[in-house]
């Protein structure tokens, strides 16, 4: 059990790919932490930096108290699951296992006992006798997270771990993943592509790109306080709903205005735009916060589409929208009878909307 | 496979198919049936009236009889055994060694220094034994099963490497990884993981590195003199061709003795060696 402590962390590539920039984080014991981003963001570099598979730039890496920016990754107290499996093709399932501890010169009962109890708690026993090519997609999933459980490491690394499962097992694994990590208590880092993992999985989750770490925090708190637009954008499907407004004032109200929307700014708003007054933002609202207004919704928060695509997911219906001469999608009940065409009336939140700046992305 | 009717499969799979083996097996049917065929018919002219090339009805074992008795065949299978054996074990140890090596270890110029390696395999044997019998004879080695098993690796550890460098890269990365990972030093990896892993690379690599040696002619005819030393190609030749006389008989059963070896070795590990050339590693 340990805290992992980056400082400063810098990576680059034959001297000019700056692939991951002064990344600061702070993983606490027995924290599931997520690395989320799109790929080539630099998140499975850091994870490898972390693991000692690669050299750290600049920076500091501690594990617990020690920093261990020259100690080899088996000197670690690490333990890594990758997206390939990576089992041992010419082992059995019971040898994957031990493999680690027989490096480390256990005795052969504690070697026995501790791939007996891993076993149990992935439901492998019968397995062990097997060699990697006999086994599906998902137990050969379990057996490389039995070689990792066996050796009781200070901190799990994982590297995509279910990104080559079907759909349908993902979700389940993802599951068991959770209810393993609470069981173990071990400190965990989890790199995903998949917003949906990051989200169900991380106790904290840190959205990286091109090398940025962009925010970290719990998933509902980037969900409803995305620092960047990029955070905005990349959490939550279908995305963020983003169009450019310009802000104006009217009538002693502020209010965003862009062909199409005339949206009056929300009072807790009005303060972080009034230095934008006359200016162009990024608004953005969420597809679940729009919805077809009825007589009683007030003018302000109202906007006039024209539907183009009707997607009905069953619990839902999607609304591809044309506000103007942008696009938004908009999630709603699936009671509501909507056809291709239709000219609606659209509502939004006023208090779930997202003011971000066009040129630093910031949220405002 | 061929799609359609029976006549398409006939026209473009089974009868080409049928000449190419017909084509590949001939010379070895000779071989065999010149082998066993007693030397009254063997020099019978073209037009006599009993001419019968391809069949004998009075098969011989006189031929094999011959090469063990009056020749030292026994000698020249014994050495080209022990000298293929040597040179192969010695270039698996460097091939493999080196083509981790490339693989693997990111050191400055390891792109170049391979490709420099696979040049070194393009020169021609028949200018290098020119200046490697320079260096035979000033070690003293002339003559000695020594002079091929140490210039065979000339050719085969390039050979090897450049095999086995290809197969090491097939090898998932993560493999070796999550073993450094699991507490494993690099070589430890290696001798763990990686070689076992490997084992096909490497039998594929041995069994033509074997072949190679055993076949080998030019070095063992220019650096080995006296009958005791040779080996079975050159001691075939040189020995059952006199002046302009060919005895084909024994000529043709040391060739099919000669290739016995090989094909025994090639059939035991041929499952093996298909999957070393195809390369796939399934995790």
């Amino acid at each position: 059990m340990a805290q992992v402590v980056l400082t400063g962390i810098n990576k680059f590539y034959d001297g000019n790919v700056h692939a991951v920039k002064d990344v600061n984080l702070d993983i606490r014991d027995r924290e599931f932490m997520v690395f989320v981003g799109p790929s080539g963001c630099g998140k499975t570099t850091t994870l490898r930096m972390i693991a000692g598979l690669e050299e750290i730039s600049s920076g500091d890496i501690h594990i617990g108290p020690q920093r261990v920016n020259d100690l080899a990754p088996m000197d670690r107290d690490i333990a890594m699951v990758f997206q390939n499996y990576a089992l041992y093709p010419h082992m059995s399932v019971f040898d994957n296992m031990a493999f680690g501890l027989k490096m480390r010169k256990f005795a052969k009962e504690e070697i026995r006992k501790r791939v007996q109890d891993a076993s149990e708690i992935l439901g492998i026993q019968q397995l062990l006798g097997r060699k990697p090519r006999q086994l599906s997609g998902g137990q050969r999933q379990r057996v490389a997270l039995g070689r990792a459980i066996v050796r009781h490491p200070q901190v799990f690394l994982f590297d995509e771990p279910l990104s080559n499962l079907d759909a349908k097992l993902r979700v389940q694994m993802r599951v068991e993943l959770k209810k393993l990590h609470q069981r173990l208590g071990t400190t965990a880092i989890y790199v995903t592509h998949d917003q949906v993992e990051a989200m169900t999985l991380g106790d904290r989750v840190v959205v990286m790109k091109d090398g940025v770490v962009q925010q970290v925090g719990e998933p509902l708190e980037l969900y409803n306080a995305p620092a960047t637009k990029f955070v905005a954008g990349f959490l939550g499907s279908p995305a963020m709903n983003f169009a450019t407004v310009t802000v104006t004032e009217r009538d002693g109200a502020l209010r965003t205005v862009s062909e199409g929307l005339d949206i009056k700014v929300p009072s807790e708003a009005v303060e972080r735009l009034r230095p934008h007054l006359g200016r162009e933002v990024t608004l953005g609202i969420r597809p679940e916060d729009l919805d077809i207004a009825s007589g009683a919704d007030p003018q302000d928060f109202t906007f006039d589409a024209l539907v183009e695509v009707v997607e009905k997911l069953g619990s839902e219906i999607l609304l591809d929208l044309k506000v103007g001469r942008g696009a938004m999608v908009a999630s709603v009940d699936p009671i509501v009878r909507v056809t291709f065409g239709d000219k609606l009336r659209m509502t939004l939140d006023p208090a779930r909307l997202h003011f971000f700046d066009v040129q630093t992305e910031a949220a405002i | 496979m061929i799609e359609g009717a029976a006549w398409r499969r006939w026209i473009f799979f089974r009868i080409p198919l049928l000449l190419f083996i017909l084509v590949l097996l001939f010379p070895f049917y000779w071989m065999v049936i010149t082998t066993f065929r007693p030397d009254g018919e063997l020099y019978r002219p073209w037009n006599a009236r009993n001419y019968n090339p391809f069949w004998t009805w009075y098969p011989t074992l006189e031929h094999i009889r011959y090469l063990f008795a009056e020749t030292q065949f026994a000698t020249w299978l014994w050495n080209t055994m022990l000298i293929a054996l040597a040179s192969t074990a010695i270039s698996l140890v460097c091939g493999v060694l080196a083509g981790y090596a490339l693989a693997r270890l990111n050191f400055p110029y390891a792109g170049s220094l391979g490709t420099g390696i696979f040049i070194t395999y393009l020169v021609p044997q028949t200018l290098l034994f020119i200046p490697l019998s320079e260096i035979i004879r000033a070690y003293k080695l002339g003559d000695t099963p020594w002079s091929l098993i140490l210039t065979y690796p000339t050719f085969l550890i390039p050979f090897c490497t450049w095999l086995m460098m290809g197969y090491f890269k097939a090898i998932p990365k993560e493999l070796e990884e999550c073993a450094r990972i699991d507490g494993a030093a690099r070589w430890q990896a290696m001798l763990y993981i990686v070689i076992p892993v490997a084992v096909p690379g490497i039998l594929s690599a041995g069994i033509f590195a074997f072949t190679l040696s055993w076949n080998e002619f030019i070095y063992a005819l220019v650096f080995l003199s006296s009958p005791a030393q040779k080996t079975v190609p050159v001691g075939v030749v040189s020995e059952l061709i006199r002046g302009d006389v060919f005895f084909w008989g024994p000529l043709m059963a040391g060739a099919l003795l000669g290739s016995i070896p090989v094909a025994i070795a090639y059939s035991f590990f041929v499952e093996h060696y298909v999957a070393g050339l195809t390369g796939s590693v399934k995790g």
